[in-house]
């Protein structure tokens, strides 16, 4: 039993039995399957993260981002008095997560690449953009650069997954597809 | 050395039993217990905060109380029960006396000390930063300090483990190799020494960084290394409930491993390759590689994956090799129809093992897929996953073998058998349910630890689908099913513990059947062909493709990215 030693003591040299053999093997084989979709998923899926990413201060981070709302500006979100930037299509875009905000709101055109650059300037955070529902981890000191191609128009909400404090819930951002003026 | 006074003979097992290792093992059951009621009380509050249409809790007290949830449960409640686990399959299955039982004091009281000294820092308002404490985000420096006590202690209980099986060998207590669930709960052991020290390697300089000696600490190192500890303190967890698994088909059924050369690899592959998988909680960080993102993730943890896999078949395998013998022959389910499903250890272990394979297993590969990872990263699809592994999985297996230890620890009789027969059920919807609603809200975007997904306090406004608010209904329903079956299995286990029948040194008779005769003499060859759990494995095997590739689908149709 498995609770007693075993009853052969060369328990090495027992044969297996085929069922066992075969589902081992199975078992193995999808494995493989699956670390080769990851791979082929590099090579011709269109959705990958980018392993583009550099060590940022703070404080330069968010004068870039500053640079690109004041060259860009085109209103503000509501009454929150969060400003609506419109870079130019195919260009670099910046976002920012801190305590409790994702700053600007942008807007961008269907059917465009943008690199997008993310940072924190304080805890970490979750960009999670609904409801196309795209999640990656947004670290202080660090910039992450994705190529993304918004494929809808509308209205998309960044909401924060990840815990940064007693306001976390009330953290969200957005992101606006439009048409190509 | 050896006391013969120290030991008495278990009436049921023909167990040599040593007292003072006795002892322990009840203490650190009990107290496990303990924090299990204190950490399930937290987690029902949770889940009525989160139902949207009852959210109990201010935002605060919430996120309070969810830090409290996962320290209690993930932490203290299962890591005790592991001390206990341990002791028992060294010291008890192997006829020895338990190593330095003063030693193994200390360790529980620096146990208990960092325990109850992480609750106090929690309960204090000012270390509500989650399980995952990721820095900038800063606790009290007794949170930090309270888990390195919990943490060495444990350690202490893990050197007295490897001493124990050294004295055995060497006052041979057994015969040829250490059993099954030895080599089990041994793998769980070296996999506990190696997430304790990643754990000492994180948070004594967190603890430091906490009162000021240390100016800065990386947020991406601290999580890389913070996951060492934090996924591979799961590993132990799945070694440890598989080794139970294992010990209650052989107690409640005498059922014997198909292949002892199979299920053993099997477990050494969990110590070569499950820490890499922690790789998998930094599969959308910046500054990794895709290279070291998929390596890790993928063959290194798809052995660890085909551990798994090998018990998900020879643990149902043992038990219909060992029903057949008994003559449950006709068609391929018979064995399994006539099973004792009212006895709450066989009920609790099986359900253990089709939900964390099938809720747990195959969901924490999909999370583990670099790719998928986008889809699912923080959304409540996460917790969804591990209520299916250490809840659904551990817990219950948990639960469901200290239903044996009463009687042969505590010798006890189990009180309201009726109630014991139906906990695992009721424990095990509740917890079925849990698992399935969060990956439906999660799968729907709905963030984990988020106080409100109605935004009303936010400046900007969005609104999740209605669907995502049902699940969350049903998820708090099926936590209030979950608590009770806490509750119920707290009060029969308390109360047998308490003031159950003695079963006393002559009446021998336990509370479970004898074990069954031995069921094969030979290994694998010599057991009966098993198209049961060929068909079983079968099922499983269809659900995991046809799942797998569902989530690829949904992955094409997000915007483009790179």
């Amino acid at each position: 039993m498995a609770i007693s030693p075993p009853s052969e003591k060369i328990w090495w040299n027992e044969p297996v039995e085929k069922s066992e053999l075969v589902w081992v093997t199975i078992a193995f084989l999808w494995g493989l399957v699956m670390f080769l979709t990851m791979i082929f998923w590099h090579v011709y899926g269109e959705q990958n993260l980018s392993n583009e990413s550099y060590r940022i201060d703070p404080d330069a981070f968010a004068a870039r981002v500053e640079a690109m709302v004041e060259k860009h500006k085109v209103g503000e979100e509501g009454s929150s008095g969060i400003p609506v930037v419109h870079p130019p299509a195919g260009s670099d875009v910046y976002m920012l997560g801190r305590l409790w905000a994702w700053y600007p709101v942008l807007e961008l055109e269907k059917g465009k690449s943008y690199r997008l650059h993310l940072s924190s300037l304080d805890w970490q955070h979750g960009f999670s953009l609904q409801p196309t529902n795209i999640n990656v981890q947004v670290h202080p000191g660090y910039e992450m650069v994705l190529t993304m191609t918004p494929s809808e128009t509308g209205e998309f909400t960044v909401v924060c997954n990840e815990f940064c404090g007693v306001g976390h819930h009330t953290m969200i951002g957005k992101i606006k597809v439009v048409n190509p003026r | 050395m050896t006391n013969d006074n120290e030991f008495r003979i278990c009436p049921a097992t023909g167990l040599k039993i040593h007292l003072p290792g006795e002892l322990l093992i009840k203490v650190n059951a009990v107290t496990a217990v303990i924090f299990l009621a204190v950490g399930g009380l937290f987690g029902l509050l949770v889940a009525l905060t989160r139902w949207q249409a009852v959210h109990l809790l201010p935002a605060d007290l919430f996120y309070l109380v969810l830090t409290g949830h996962g320290a209690n449960v993930l932490l203290f409640w299962i890591i005790f029960f592991e001390m206990a686990v341990l002791y028992f399959a060294s010291a008890i299955l192997l006829n020895s006396r338990l190593a330095t039982p003063w030693l193994g004091w200390v360790g529980y009281v620096l146990m208990i000390v960092g325990a109850v000294m992480a609750n106090v820092a929690v309960l204090q308002g000012d270390s509500s930063v989650m399980f995952t404490s990721y820095v900038p985000m800063k606790a009290a420096p007794h949170f930090y300090l309270g888990l390195i006590l919990f943490a060495v202690g444990a350690l202490i209980g893990c050197c007295i483990f490897f001493a124990t099986l050294v004295i055995a060998k060497d006052e041979k207590t057994y015969e040829g190799s250490i059993p099954l669930v030895t080599f089990g709960a041994l793998t769980a052991a070296i996999i506990a020494v190696f997430t304790i020290a990643s754990g000492a390697i994180i948070l004594i300089p967190t603890f430091l960084w906490s009162v000021g000696y240390i100016r800065h600490i990386d947020p991406l190192m601290y999580k890389v290394v913070w996951w060492a500890m934090g996924h591979s303190s799961q590993q132990i967890n799945v070694s440890a409930h598989v080794a139970v698994w294992y010990a209650i088909a052989a107690i409640v059924l005498g059922a014997k491993p198909l292949s002892e050369k199979v299920s053993r690899t099997a477990f050494l592959f969990y110590i070569l390759f499950l820490q890499l998988a922690s790789a998998h909680h930094l599969l959308v960080e910046p500054g990794i590689s895709s290279e070291w993102k998929i390596v890790n993730t993928s063959y290194f943890m798809y052995l660890a994956v085909l551990g798994s896999m090998i018990h998900g078949m020879t643990v149902p395998g043992a038990i219909e090799a060992a029903q057949r013998k008994k003559g449950f022959t006709n068609g391929a389910f018979e064995w399994l129809r006539k099973a004792p499903w009212g006895n709450p250890a066989f009920s609790g272990m099986f359900m253990s093992l089709v939900m964390f394979g099938f809720l747990g297993g195959i969901t924490g590969v999909i999370l583990g897929t670099e790719q998928l990872n986008i889809l699912m990263h923080n959304t409540l699809y996460v917790p969804g996953h591990f209520h299916g592994t250490v809840v659904a999985g551990t817990t219950l297996a948990f639960m469901a073998i200290t239903y044996l230890l009463v009687p042969l620890i505590f010798r006890r009789e189990i009180m309201f058998p009726t109630l014991a027969k139906w906990q695992p059920y009721l424990f095990g919807i509740g917890v079925g349910g849990l698992s399935l609603f969060m990956m439906g809200a999660g799968t729907l975007g709905v963030a984990r630890r988020h106080w409100d997904i109605s935004f009303a306090d936010a400046p900007l406004s969005f609104d999740y689908p209605a669907g995502a608010y049902l699940m969350l209904g049903l998820n708090g329903l099926s936590a209030i099913l979950a608590s009770l079956g806490g509750v119920v299995f707290i009060v029969v286990i308390v109360c047998s513990i308490l003031w159950g029948k003695p079963i006393g040194a002559t009446q021998a008779k336990p509370a479970t059947p004898p074990p069954a005769a031995v069921v094969a003499s030979y290994g694998s060859a010599g057991t009966l062909k098993l198209p049961g759990t060929i068909i079983l494995v079968t099922v499983f095997f269809v659900s995991f493709v046809l799942y797998y590739y569902v989530n690829w689908k949904y992955l094409a149709a997000v915007w483009p990215l790179k």
